[in-house]
């Protein structure tokens, strides 16, 4: 049952997303492509979208995949499925474990989860970057044009660092790339 | 009545106005809750800080609960958690009824070709500034750079291995690591 499924499925990604917003990208990967809900383009379209508007990341793509998948109600569940594992989380450490952040056994657990976490979220930018121009199987392809666009964007992003402090912003970098996009691909 | 309103207002004002999530929303956060509502102290939203780091889901939402339940118990954390969450609902379920329909027309879909590009390069950047901020030890470099290797075979060969499995090997590395620092620790005092 679909319903079921959101609601476990995005369970699992409100349960594991440690370590702020982007580590729940690849939980979401692993979930829409387990139940086959989202193409893998479709999941780099939305993480754009996320960027793009407020909220955090983690609850735009749980409303984003509920409500193609099963409507306005597929939406509300993906998206209280989402939340309620860090709701009671939080409720549960005001309340009774106040000193399980202090507990040692605790922090040994963070203390791998946390880089963990930092690397799988590398990987999966690497991934997402090299995938989108290089391709090894079924076999092997290289689009020099998205990989000549993709240099032209990290050196924008990262290069603009240098001119003025912090760079241009993520949002920013998207119009850009949205804007070359359509100049190079076409009206 | 009164403040169950101003808890689902406020958070309902931070969540329609923080893009990219994360970080970004703890100045507005703390604007709020701290400076103009005095709902918490400037110590507390350091613990809040430090609960949300060390709990799942992002800190924005983590935030809103503790504030809420602090200010009018279990309710006061529905009003806030909802108020938090609801303008990104909206938004997205507003999107998501067109989106589809927009890839369509071949401007928008040639314009998604272009972000998608740029989208890889915004989870690399997430990663670098996280890994700036990462203490430079021996252990959590090597979990880190595991995981990454493993990460990656898994996405190259299309494995049917999920992140969780990862995180779980990692939490339980990080205990084991804790038992031998510990017994080691014990050792050296028995040397003593």
């Amino acid at each position: 049952m679909i319903y079921l499924e959101l609601f476990l499925g995005f369970l699992r990604v409100g349960l594991f997303s440690f370590g702020g917003a982007y580590s729940a990208i690849p939980l979401v990967r692993d979930i829409v492509v387990q139940y086959g809900w989202l193409s893998d383009d479709m999941v780099t379209y939305i993480i754009a979208v996320s960027e793009s508007t407020p909220g955090p990341i983690m609850v735009n793509m749980a409303t984003y995949v509920g409500s193609t998948q099963a409507g306005v109600l597929g939406s509300v569940i993906a998206t209280v499925s989402v939340v309620l594992p860090s709701f009671f989380i939080i409720l549960l450490i005001m309340v009774v474990l106040k000193s399980i952040l202090k507990n040692v056994y605790f922090q040994a657990v963070l203390s791998g989860l946390k880089p963990c976490v930092i690397g799988v979220i590398l990987a999966v930018g690497v991934y997402m970057t090299a995938r989108s121009f290089l391709s090894l199987s079924p076999s092997f392809s290289f689009d020099l044009k998205a990989a000549g666009l993709t240099a032209l964007f990290a050196l924008v992003y990262f290069g603009s660092r240098r001119i003025k402090k912090g760079g241009i912003s993520p949002i920013l970098l998207i119009v850009f790339s949205a804007v070359v996009g359509i100049a190079v691909y076409g009206i | 009545m009164k403040l169950l309103f101003d808890l689902f207002i406020t958070f309902f004002k931070i969540g329609l106005f923080t893009f990219g999530g994360g970080y970004a929303m703890l100045s507005l956060i703390e604007r709020e809750c701290v400076e103009k509502h005095g709902w918490i102290s400037a110590d507390e939203m350091a613990t809040v800080t430090v609960i949300a780091e060390s709990t799942p889901g992002p800190i924005a939402i983590n935030c809103a609960t503790y504030v809420g339940y602090r200010q009018k118990g279990f309710t006061g954390a529905v009003a806030g958690t909802l108020g938090m969450v609801l303008p990104s609902f909206i938004i997205i379920y507003i999107i998501s009824v067109f989106l589809d329909r927009f890839l369509e027309i071949t401007w928008i879909a040639s314009a998604f070709r272009g972000i998608k590009l740029a989208v890889g390069l915004l989870i690399i950047d997430a990663a670098v500034k996280m890994i700036k901020k990462m203490k430079k030890r021996p252990f959590p470099l090597a979990v880190m750079l595991t995981a990454a290797a493993a990460m990656l075979a898994i996405n190259i060969f299309s494995l049917r291995v999920s992140s969780i499995v990862l995180l779980l090997a990692a939490a339980v590395v990080g205990l084991a690591a804790y038992f031998v620092r510990r017994a080691e620790a014990k050792r050296k005092e028995g040397a003593e």
